[in-house]
């Protein structure tokens, strides 16, 4: 199992690095990259996630985590996460096929009402990854009898812009359309909390990504800077911080791969609910420590328009954010705990 | 560029080991209404009870992953380190065999020759053999290869002459491991001519005095050695290559449950008030530090695993001794600001106590076992920048 995860990367990480140079970075910089994006359709990676009979790879949870966290590492501009890890396998669940191209998703206030056709959904999906650019974006709906999930044609949306930090497309999306049966199907109850889950998750790997991306490049950068007649990486200042980063990468990228373990079973459980919950807030304080570090090793230039190191921090900036911040996580986790009879907060954090 | 991981893959947990968790509890839960033990920080530094070590000892947890003709319980790493956590998370006291068992077990097993396996495991395994570690020297801390202690070859035997300080527990133990110079200090070559030597403590020519935390606590010692004899049958591994075996045994003594749980029974403790107060609703900070514990014992977990596949892991063992201890005394910061408590090392409160214990040992847990500093320059090697 590793070793087939060991291969997926290797493969990955080849294919990535011929078309996320710092050049291609730039030119793609607030789009959607097709080009990246039909390279990694044509190799099978866009739908890791998604069972075969829904159009996917029918790949685990973890291998759509290996892709996932080296298009984080290489500030790949795809709503991969979503088509992937988020919506797809969510859809895929509920029945629906999960369509070609780029697919994204958005949470917000939607409602549906039976139609001659089918439904009639209406309502607004906010902050949806590349939403004007995808192809297609999914919501869920509520109705008189319980929730849905559907999708659209991005074409038949109304887009309203906007940006993260980073300078990824963060758009609201108004829907006010006629659905046919095949875009829409009923979905439990918790189908919801699960694509919470699912984007927090996707947040925290590709946040473990980012960080060791700043960590290569820190590294690099204090190898070849030379001050007082020597590369910075000779100070110890210098190597003291950088550890402290690789210290926080390593943390990131622990949790996010234990809960991609947790949830492995499943997204049902307490179990998963805490995994993702914890993995997404030691991501965020691991985000603000890596990029704080990174910029500081780096100097004035790191700052500039013209380095590419902005393509990272400000990624991760944007992603320790999304899909519930630190706030939000952590007392979760804080619930969870006082919730709990004294001698069952230890099960709770060991897992039994 | 080194890209490999810098955390082993995380481990999937056999079902043995979580069953195994559900009677560690039971017995401490047993332990503890019997008032045979109050749960306190820092409690593998400052918990001696011989008669608990050897309760667990009955239970075969002591000398768990030693193979049955040595007295041991052939258990997995995974399984020892799940004991290990919960009586760590428990508070309870299990100073006494801590350095046998995490230490001197595998040591010995490694290293040792069939005779001191003979002599030293089963005692270690039935909790009637506690050993002291003597490394550090007053004028050898964080650079441990300057040790000065000399032991020169004899007939049969080697003498050791020079002082080991921060010695824990040396002034119960049976006996002691020791690095020592058998041969001068080759520039070009540090690390070599050292040796390690077993040295029992009752050994003619070896005192022991204490050397007391600011608290007055006596754990740590110092150990003069003034013409110790020490027979060649209790030369530890080969001549000459001492460095080698200490080093190699250090990712078990920097990644485990130990790094990350010195000050768990505080935490517990903050979580309890916070219940209690019918507010849980104004905590990020504690759950900030949950998420924090979390992620540690996954990578702590997952270095167990490596370990017992054989697989070194000294790089992500520097890194969470390094996040580990930070974490322990951050809690001491969350108690501060949930706890309204004077902390009282006397206090029936056990937050004022529990608060008072952590804080006045938190300056060790960033020191003992590698300093911080020494990880973070073990891990920029690592990365390249040395």
């Amino acid at each position: 199992m590793t070793t087939d995860l060991d291969a997926l990367e290797a493969g990955v990480a080849d294919l990535l690095s011929d078309l996320c140079t710092p050049e291609r970075l730039a030119a793609v910089e607030g789009d959607l990259d097709r080009q990246l994006w039909e390279a990694l359709e044509s190799a099978e990676l866009t739908r890791v996630g998604v069972p075969e009979e829904a159009g996917g790879s029918g790949g685990s949870l973890a291998e759509s985590a290996v892709v996932l966290r080296l298009a984080g590492e290489r500030a790949a501009s795809l709503p991969l996460a979503e088509t992937s890890m988020i919506v797809g396998p969510v859809l895929a669940a509920a029945g629906l096929a999960v369509p070609d191209g780029p697919l994204t998703v958005g949470l917000g206030e939607v409602t549906a009402q039976r139609s001659a056709e089918g439904w009639r959904v209406r309502g607004l999906l906010r902050r949806v990854p590349y939403g004007g650019l995808a192809d297609t974006v999914a919501g869920m709906a509520t109705t008189a009898d319980g929730r849905l999930i559907f999708r659209v044609p991005t074409s038949a949306t109304k887009v309203v812009a906007g940006r993260n930090v980073a300078g990824e497309p963060r758009d609201d999306i108004a829907v006010d359309i006629d659905l046919p049966p095949t875009s829409v199907a009923a979905v439990p109850e918790d189908a919801e909390r699960e694509i919470r889950l699912r984007g927090a998750l996707s947040r925290a790997v590709l946040v473990a990504g980012a960080a060791q991306a700043a960590l290569d490049l820190s590294v690099r950068y204090a190898q070849e800077r030379m001050q007082f007649g020597r590369p910075i990486a000779a100070f110890q200042a210098v190597q003291q911080h950088i550890a402290g980063l690789a210290a926080e990468a390593a943390a990131a990228r622990a949790a996010a791969d234990a809960a991609v373990r947790v949830c492995g079973h499943g997204f049902g459980s307490a179990a998963a609910g805490l995994a993702v919950a914890a993995a997404k807030a030691r991501t965020a304080q691991a985000a603000g420590t890596v990029a704080a570090i990174a910029h500081q090793v780096h100097g004035a230039i790191g700052m500039t328009q013209e380095h590419p190191l902005r393509f990272t921090t400000t990624r991760l900036w944007a992603w320790r954010s999304e899909w519930g911040g630190e706030r939000q996580w952590t007392q979760h986790i804080a619930n969870v705990a006082v919730s709990l009879d004294d001698q069952d907060l230890w099960p709770m954090l060991v897992g039994m | 560029m080194t890209r490999q991981a810098l955390v082993p893959p995380i481990a999937e947990v056999p079902p043995e080991v979580e069953q195994l968790r559900v009677e560690v509890r039971t017995f401490l839960a047993g332990e503890l209404s019997g008032g045979r033990f109050t749960p306190r920080c820092d409690a593998w530094l400052a918990g001696w009870d011989e008669e608990f070590s050897r309760a667990l000892a009955r239970r075969g947890w002591i000398g768990m992953t030693l193979p049955p003709e040595y007295g041991g319980h052939g258990r997995s790493t995974l399984e020892r380190f799940a004991v290990t956590e919960e009586l760590l998370a428990a508070g309870a006291p299990v100073a006494a065999h801590w350095i046998a068992d995490r230490q001197m077990g595998p040591s010995l097993l490694r290293f040792g020759t069939d005779q001191q396996k003979q002599r030293f495991l089963p005692a270690i395994a039935r909790g009637e053999c506690f050993f002291g570690i003597g490394m550090s020297e007053p004028d050898a801390g964080s650079d441990l290869a300057s040790v000065r202690m000399r032991a020169s070859g004899g007939d049969g035997g080697w003498i050791l002459d020079g002082t080991k300080v921060w010695t824990s527990g040396a002034h119960h133990a049976h006996a002691l491991v020791v690095l020592a110079r058998t041969e001068a200090v080759d520039p070009d070559n540090r690390h070599g001519g050292l040796s390690q030597f077993i040295v029992m403590t009752d050994s003619p020519g070896l005192t022991i005095n204490p050397i007391r935390l600011l608290t007055g606590e006596h754990h740590f010692n110092e150990v003069v050695f003034d013409g110790v004899v020490v027979p060649d049958e209790l030369v530890l591994g080969t001549i000459g290559n001492g460095w080698q075996q200490v080093t190699s045994e250090l990712a078990f003594e920097r990644s485990g449950p130990e790094r990350i749980l010195s000050t768990y029974p505080l935490l517990a403790h903050v979580v309890a008030c916070v219940r209690l107060s019918g507010d849980g609703s104004h905590h990020p900070q504690m759950g900030a530090l949950l998420a924090r514990l979390w992620t540690l014992r996954q990578m702590s977990l997952a270095i167990a695993s490596s370990l017992g596949g054989g697989v070194a892991a000294d790089v992500p063992a520097a890194l969470v001794k390094d996040l580990g201890t930070r974490f322990e005394s951050e809690v001491i910061e969350l108690a501060r600001l949930v706890l309204d408590v004077e902390p009282d090392p006397t206090s029936t409160d056990p937050g004022a106590r529990l608060l008072a214990q952590a804080e006045l040992h938190a300056p060790g847990f960033t020191i003992r076992g590698g300093t911080n500093e020494i990880l973070r320059g073990v891990v920029a090697r690592a990365v390249g920048l040395r």
